[in-house]
């Protein structure tokens, strides 16, 4: 009997793991496919453009990587170890940038930091000074701002959540050993973190280098950009993707880092600090508590406070606005939600099973299904189209009569495909790092308990996951309803979404009334962020 | 719980339900047009004709991508692109299905849809046209300076010149016809020019460049026409200031005439309501439609002889501009050239 469930366990993954690698395989295959236009493109690339692309995305990498750590990790130590005024209303303040797509976030910066834009314009005409007041904001340096300001909450959500579960327990137990606050900060707390953090970086990271919204806005030539030069205009798909299996070996470099540095950290107690337990955040006073303060309230005002003020502006301020029609407004809402919904449940299923199936039965193929599983999350989303669309293309032409190519874009099948290419690397980030704050020793005691399989997953690891399964869930709503790429080019007929609209309005140049549709996104972004941070505090 | 449930197989039955196919009373449109304008356009000739629209917008590049993935059984009835090389590209990779109208064929100069093929059917149609002129700071730049496209290149004009990405289609495709003009080899020259005298390295969308002039920023600005007369005909007192400060000018009027491209339609190759989307383009060069395109998104009708009542473009022109007449399938031919030029002389 439980041979055939491991059967048919394993079977199901390899389907799914077939399902969502055939994109990225697609990509592989590229290099079966070399052609001298291909060769010839690649190496007058290489001559002249790709060792710059490398180097300004190796150097966004690393801006964003400091950027992210920093803020994400202050951020969520502040709130979790420490009590001071407003705690609880930044705790899910900190969260708000999440439902603010990067492109958002760069496009009302530009509008109001510009040479043209309102400020220096004043500040200009104020003081009688000529040309520019501040440095330009559409740079290398300014992305990296975007991108921190736009992905830090990833740092922030999983570290919070590793902290709150059981930080103050052990702190307690620290200083009641004499250890001063700093070593407890940096020996106990952090530590403890420590695979939280290395899961949200890696999320940022990925998610930055697989942009191209902030990218070709700025005018940074990215190695993204390269991908999406090589597709567009050299118009040829095979050294695009040529080029993005170098952009997949980064990634697979980076996801082993990540995993070395987690296999190392083993969790061997079972206690989870539940509720109200003894141990409380230590109380701030005085001018530690005005960091604490100010530190937690910058990233939100510069992260959304302010993007949403500029866009404001902006709105009120555009000229008599192209007649939108509102009463589509909440049509487009409801299919950003429902898209967003369907792929977070089919998301966080998935990524249940491949962490319950590494966890029961850590093999060689479940860890090579995990990794491949969690590429799609870097990869521009057009290269997953392509990815995606040629296999599908080929089936199409080789059987017409099996209407594949209708089914994938006529229905909604097609885009939530790519979606989860995309995004279960997302919700398993999410519920791995909730795994890892599991301890073995529970499964060991459970399974000499006579419980193993599925019903060990239902009754002892599913009531300890609600939390990060939850979390998944609302991370992956969330950034479908913000995906552009693939919305764009594989949804059906008549069926628009919040960030197309954005995209659309902003894609002809009118920034003023692309803040409505961009404001309506953020909004109903909210609903999911403010959910995500109910779970996280219920328990 | 039960509720979210309901909820979601609700939105999961409504975006699950596939658009109608082969119906009479249906086109299904695959639109790389991004202008909210065009709104009035659809629903006035489903008002007209009774036949619904179903709608995709996109992008050009992911429209060919999607076309060519369905393959034989795309949905596809009409196809909107923007952009010339892509409507170029659209036609060689056998997207489109030729068709025989009078109506367009009458309607629209030879020039602005695809050659015929064998049999007299034509591939795709022009439907309106920009044209891409260069934009200057009146307080600091002299219009003699700037009234040709290779004058952007001239040292005098150092450190002034803003422009896109080189890699935009609408530049791709204005480098492309320069090649046509001048030859590989100085147009690579004169692309190096124009690096050496940008104010900085390119960003932004045509919009951007207008405001920097007006601003300050640089002297000088290349963009779509539509754009300046949007801001032209903006009630935004910001917008009207941009407007005062910066004069424009449509290069190469002693020469070969300004750069013009071109947006325009086809119908798909695989269509099932094939007489339908021949209606529809007839349609797109009615005097209403046309006008549409004129007053709606600033752009220039492709039926001649139409009284054109946009104040912007009449303003722009002072009435006539001499366009320039290269062969569309010579611009898209070269913009893989162009583009690897581009990234040899560092025009990002």
């Amino acid at each position: 009997m439980v041979s055939s469930y491991r059967l048919l366990f394993r079977c199901v993954l390899v389907m799914l793991a077939l399902l969502l690698a055939l994109p990225v395989l697609t990509v592989l295959f590229s290099w079966a496919q070399w052609n001298g236009a291909s060769a010839n493109i690649l190496a007058e690339m290489s001559a002249t453009v790709l060792p710059d692309y490398v180097g300004t995305s190796l150097l966004l990498c690393v801006l964003v990587s400091v950027g992210v750590v920093s803020m994400g990790t202050v951020s969520a130590a502040a709130v979790t170890l420490f009590d001071f005024p407003m705690r609880r209303s930044l705790e899910w303040a900190l969260l708000l940038p999440l439902a603010m797509p990067a492109y958002v976030v760069a496009y009302a910066y530009t509008d109001y930091l510009q040479f043209s834009g309102p400020l220096q314009t004043a500040l200009r005409s104020a003081f009688g000074l000529e040309g520019r007041v501040f440095p330009e904001v559409r740079n290398v340096w300014g992305a990296a701002c975007v991108f921190t300001l736009a992905l830090y909450p990833y740092v922030y959500l999983l570290a919070r959540t590793a902290l709150s579960e059981r930080a103050n327990h052990l702190m307690e137990a620290a200083r009641l050993l004499g250890a001063p606050l700093s070593r407890r900060i940096l020996r106990v707390a952090l530590p403890l973190a420590r695979p939280a953090i290395a899961a949200g970086t890696a999320l940022a990271l990925m998610e930055t280098l697989a942009d191209f919204g902030v990218s070709s806005y700025f005018g940074i030539q990215t190695f993204t950009a390269g991908i999406y030069k090589a597709w567009l205009v050299m118009d040829n798909r095979i050294a695009a993707a040529q080029l993005a299996t170098l952009l997949l070996v980064v990634v697979v470099v980076l996801l082993a880092a990540e995993q070395r540095a987690q296999s190392r950290l083993r969790f061997a107690s079972a206690r989870v600090d539940r509720h109200g337990s003894e141990s409380q955040p230590m109380r701030l006073h005085g001018l530690a508590a005005v960091l604490a303060w100010v530190l937690c309230v910058l990233p939100v005002l510069c992260g959304f406070v302010l993007p949403v003020l500029f866009m404001l502006r902006a709105l009120l301020q555009g000229d008599g606005m192209v007649a939108l029609p509102w009463a589509r407004f909440v049509q487009w809402s409801i299919t950003s939600l429902s898209l967003g919904g369907i792929t977070a449940l089919l998301a966080v299923s998935a990524a249940l099973l491949l962490a319950a199936q590494a966890r029961l039965q850590p093999s060689w193929l479940t860890r090579q299904v995990k990794g491949v599983v969690s590429l799609g999350y870097a990869v521009p989303g057009a290269v997953i189209v392509v990815g995606l669309l040629l296999p599908v293309g080929w089936v199409q032409a080789t059987w017409p009569q099996s209407g594949v190519g209708y089914w994938l874009t006529a229905t909604v099948l097609g885009l939530v495909w790519a979606y989860l290419v995309r995004f279960v690397a997302v919700a398993l980030q999410s519920v791995q790092s909730g795994y890892a704050r599991v301890p073995t020793s529970l499964d060991d005691s459970a399974r000499m308990l006579g419980t193993s399989g599925l019903s060990l997953v239902r009754r002892v690891h599913w009531p300890l996951l609600k939390k990060p399964l939850a979390a998944a869930g609302l991370l992956v709503l969330v950034d479908v309803m913000k995906e552009l790429p693939a919305t764009l080019v594989l949804r059906p007929f008549n069926t628009d979404t919040l960030a197309v609209m954005a995209y659309q309005l902003a894609r002809d140049e009118r920034l003023g009334e692309a803040a409505l549709p961009s404001l309506a996104l953020v909004l109903v972004g909210l609903l999911p962020v403010i959910l995500l941070s109910k779970t996280l505090r219920r328990g | 719980m039960r509720c979210t449930f309901q909820i979601l197989s609700l939105a999961l039955a409504s975006v699950l339900a596939p658009a109608a196919r082969a119906d009479d009373a249906v086109i299904n449109l695959y639109s790389a047009r991004h202008y909210p304008t065009d709104e009035a356009l659809y629903s006035d000739f489903t008002k007209a004709t009774g036949i619904k629209i179903n709608r995709v917008d996109s992008d050009d590049a992911g429209i060919i991508a999607r076309l060519k993935a369905e393959g034989s059984a795309s949905p596809a009835d009409v196809i909107l692109l923007v952009d010339a090389a892509r409507l170029w590209k659209g036609e060689v990779d056998g997207m489109f299905l030729p068709v025989k109208s009078k109506t367009l064929e009458n309607a629209i100069p030879s020039q602005l849809r695809s050659k015929p093929a064998d049999d007299g059917s034509t591939a795709w149609f022009g439907l309106s046209t920009r044209a891409r002129v260069v934009v200057y700071d009146k307080l600091k730049v002299k219009r003699e300076d700037v009234d040709t496209y290779e004058e952007l290149a001239d040292p005098k004009n150092k450190g002034k010149l803003c422009i896109r990405s080189g890699s935009h289609p609408y530049n791709l495709s204005l480098f492309g016809a320069m090649t046509e003009h001048l030859g590989p080899t100085a147009t690579e020259a004169w692309l190096k020019g124009m690096v050496d005298n940008m104010a900085h390295a390119p960003k932004g969308g045509d919009t951007d460049q207008i405001k920097a002039v007006a601003s300050g920023e640089c002297g000088i600005a290349v963009t779509n026409t539509y754009y300046l007369a949007r801001l032209m005909r903006s009630t935004n007192p910001a917008d009207k200031a941009v407007t005062e400060r910066v004069g424009v000018v449509f290069p190469n009027q002693q020469s070969w005439g300004t750069h013009v491209n071109v947006a325009g339609g086809a119908v798909a190759r695989y269509s099932k309501n094939q007489a339908n989307a021949v209606k529809f383009l007839e349609y797109l060069v009615s005097p209403e439609a046309q006008n549409h395109f004129a007053n709606g998104n600033n752009e220039w009708p492709v039926v001649k002889g139409l009284k054109l009542d946009n104040p912007a473009l009449k303003a722009m022109t002072g009435g006539n501009f001499k366009s320039e007449l290269v062969p569309i399938s010579a611009v898209g031919m070269n913009q893989i050239k162009v583009q690897q030029m581009l990234d040899r002389v560092g025009f990002k």
